[in-house]
């Protein structure tokens, strides 16, 4: 054998092993499993001033990573120039529709980018990341100076309800939600006005109404069947609007007969009837939300229960002159816990910065710098939302929907609902009870039934050890 | 010197052999380590606690509802493709009327047949199916498929297609059928056109019918293509999660009627608090239904070859 041993065969050898041993090597360390404990690195901390309350060091790097749907990335380039010119450094910026595919892997290697918007279908499960502690918690951003009057802290600046919605069961505030959603019944005043309709109160008012625009030959309301939990914007919101707060928040924190309670009973009778009298367009159940709202903007259907993202998102259908507003939730009428006007509105978009990344506090600061007016006024005017910063929207010019928005989320006061089961439990509220409301609206189960079964979903959640759980500290 | 030629044909086949190892089962034996822990994939830290993701699967009616929904794709799916297929392939090729000195020819017009079968193949999984989510628009006035049976005098029988949940699996399986027949058509075209022509001037003579011709004569001598096309489309059966994930209303519904098993799967990993190890139990369980398949598959098309 020795003699035939030449140096061909060794260099063939020699190949065969390197080209096996490179391309394995690579990959054995790059897959997922390989595992290595929280890798110390530098953390970089300059001192702090007033005018760098968390103590910003200039020159380090600082990596963002931008969810790049609905709302597009520019409104945070415009943050980062800030940043860049006043920190002598340029952030890397990516832009992406697929946060969750793209960093997955990176927090599984601790290496995590130090600033994310984390949004879109393909998200990050925020709730997970909190409980594994990969998220900073954004308190000392709470309590730092704002941009534009040094005298006022980020917290008091911020729209009630926007620290609770980036809470998971505790009081560290670990999502910093920059757009304000006012969710509701949505409508084309122009139509309502032409046929002398008038938003209702209360569900008898409601139906009342279904009888009219069904005599125009309009539909009372429209829902998306491949996405059904669109109607829990309304249903989980009308629930609380009847019972109080306590009621929605016994059904966020999974509590035994949480569904169990006269409230539902009366708000999903409501829609039993509505389901019994087919007030819906015919063929709902197999509609996207894009089919919905265009069915709507085409006036075969009255109302929709949707977000104020609505006014961007159907602007290629929605005529000229179609006049957008939102109705507050109707509910049961003076029996009710709330008045008539209070609102489902919650803070959207969340923003976190990773705990374990090389530049946490730049991370906080060009959050910071996002809740500066020039900031607001910017995403206000360009992508027609509200954020979370109160009263930002003043002195501008809104849209039709969004003014509306506007004038409803101020006439609502202290009355702002925002039922937590839609982020905390998002399997339970989007799938499970999904299901139970589609059937629901074909008229395939009763109220009764849809009860029972959102109760037992609710307990098996409950009992399932996987899933995190979350409760309301207020 | 002979030691010397094994030793090259090792030194080529390592190579193949190493990133098969790499690339295939290494993934495999990665997926059964990280079944039997509760690893969300948000961390590098995972813990190990063997048994219970495969118990909790076991436990899981949803999870037997959807490996049900890929059984029964597995079972309707492949037969009517290929049959399909092969009807399409024989009309084309052999069904049409004999004219002048041809005794063998497929019916009128077969050239321009083969071209609009074969469309579907050239459109994306994801174009077809927004596709056909147009054509199940439930609309009275919108829904294509609605509006022409409508027009036809059917309006009877018009539905809401995919939010039927009698109905929705169906309308699915109706579309990875219409996307993968033009292939067989082709496939089987190419098969058919490689059997002798006497051995059909032979039948014919003897004065056999269209129908003892397909059965007697062109499909023994097919059944080599129809069990390599049985084996693919069994792969595309047990898969479907595209067709579900993009069509199905509620993603796998309405009430998980169409959920099949690698959509729970994306699912429990990414949406359900990123539960990575109860993705992975279901991943084996995946592999294993498919080796079954495989196995059986291969059992039974194993036969003896008609050479020609």
């Amino acid at each position: 054998m020795g003699s035939e041993f030449n140096r061909r065969d060794a260099i063939k050898r020699a190949m065969a092993i390197g080209v096996v041993a490179i391309p394995s090597a690579s990959l054995l360390s790059a897959c997922a499993t390989s595992s290595g404990g929280d890798k110390n690195k530098p953390v970089a901390t300059g001192t702090k001033s007033a005018a760098n309350p968390l103590g910003v060091k200039k020159g380090a790097p600082l990596e963002a990573f931008v969810f790049k749907g609905g709302f597009g990335d520019d409104y945070i380039k415009s943050a980062e120039t800030v940043y860049n010119t006043t920190y002598g450094v340029t952030v890397k910026h990516t832009g992406t529709q697929a946060i969750g595919p793209k960093l997955q892997p990176r927090f599984a290697n601790n290496t995590p980018p130090d600033f994310m918007d984390n949004s879109g279908a393909d998200n990050l499960d925020t709730a997970a990341l909190a409980k594994e502690g990969k998220l900073l918690d954004l308190t000392p951003l709470l309590d730092a100076a704002t941009i534009d009057d040094p005298s006022k802290k980020v917290r008091d600046v911020l729209v009630a309800g926007t620290v609770e919605q980036g809470q998971f069961g505790s009081d560290k505030m670990y999502a910093l939600n920059y757009a304000f959603t006012v969710y509701g019944s949505w409508y084309s005043n122009k139509l309502f006005q032409e046929k002398g309709w008038t938003y209702p109160k209360t569900f008898d008012e409601m139906i009342a109404l279904g009888a009219k625009t069904k005599a125009a030959g309009v539909a009372l309301f429209t829902y998306p069947g491949k996405y059904p939990y669109y109607v829990h914007f309304d249903l989980l919101a009308q629930i609380g609007k009847v019972g109080g707060k306590e009621v929605l928040n016994a059904i966020d924190d999974l509590e035994d007969g949480a569904f169990q309670v006269d409230a539902v009973k009366q708000v999903l009778g409501y829609y039993e009837e509505l389901a019994a009298k087919k007030y819906f367009l015919a063929g709902s159940e197999g509609k996207t939300h894009i089919q919905m709202q265009t069915d709507w903007t085409k006036g075969k259907a009255a109302l929709v229960a949707d977000g104020s993202w609505v006014e961007n998102e159907a602007a290629p259908t929605m005529p000229k002159d179609f006049d957008l507003a939102v109705g507050p939730l109707i509910g049961g009428g003076d029996s009710d816990k709330l008045p008539f006007g209070t609102l489902y509105a919650a803070a959207g978009e969340p923003f976190i910065v990773a705990a374990n990344g090389k530049n946490p506090s730049g991370g906080m600061e060009l959050l910071r710098i996002m809740l500066a007016k020039k900031q607001t006024d910017n995403f206000t005017n360009t992508i027609k939302s509200l954020t979370c910063v109160a009263n930002s929207a003043e002195g501008l010019t809104l849209t039709p929907g969004l003014a509306s928005a506007n004038t409803a989320l101020k006439a609502a006061g202290t009355n702002v609902l925002n039922a937590r089961i839609q982020d905390w439990y998002v399997k339970l509220n989007q799938e499970t009870i999904g299901n139970l409301t589609a059937q629901l609206l074909t008229g395939q189960i009763n109220a009764a039934k849809w009860i029972e079964g959102a109760q037992k979903a609710s307990d098996a959640t409950k009992k399932d050890s996987s899933v995190p759980k979350f409760k309301h500290t207020v | 010197m002979r030691h010397g030629k094994y030793r090259f044909i090792i030194g080529f086949l390592a190579i193949p052999l190493a990133l098969y190892g790499v690339l295939v089962i290494s993934p495999f034996v990665q997926d059964f380590q990280i079944s039997m822990t509760d690893w969300t994939g948000l961390t590098p830290d995972k813990h190990y606690i063997g048994f219970d993701n495969y118990r909790k699967i076991i436990h899981n009616h949803l999870f037997w509802q959807s490996l049900w929904h890929n059984v029964l794709l597995l079972l309707i799916v492949p037969v009517v493709t290929l049959a399909l297929g092969l009807f399409f392939a024989f009309m084309l090729n052999v069904g049409g009327r004999r004219k002048g000195s041809a005794s063998v020819a497929g019916v009128r017009g077969s050239g321009a047949y083969k071209i609009i079968f074969f469309f579907p193949q050239v459109l994306s999984v994801a174009v077809i199916a927004i596709l056909w989510q147009q054509i199940y628009n439930p609309d009275p006035d919108e829904g294509v498929l609605n509006v022409v049976l409508h027009s036809i005098g059917l309006g009877s029988q018009t539905q809401s297609w995919l939010g039927d949940p009698k109905l929705a699996l169906a309308c699915i399986m109706a579309v990875m059928v219409w996307a993968n027949v033009g292939f067989y058509v082709v496939l089987f075209s190419a098969g058919m056109s490689s059997i002798p022509t006497e051995i059909y001037e032979a039948s014919l003579l003897d004065g056999a019918t269209r129908s003892t011709t397909f059965f007697r004569v062109t499909l023994p001598l097919l059944s080599d293509t129809v069990a390599t096309g049985w084996v693919y489309m069994g792969i595309i059966a047990m898969d479907a999660f595209a067709y579900v994930q993009l069509m199905s209303v509620n993603n796998g519904g309405p009430n998980e009627k169409t959920d099949v098993v690698p959509l729970l799967l994306f699912k429990t990993a990414f949406r359900d608090n990123s539960q990575y190890g109860l993705a992975a139990a279901m991943g084996v369980a995946m592999l294993l239904v498919t080796l079954v398949f495989a196995v059986l598959t291969l059992r039974l098309s194993r036969r003896e070859r008609i050479e020609f």
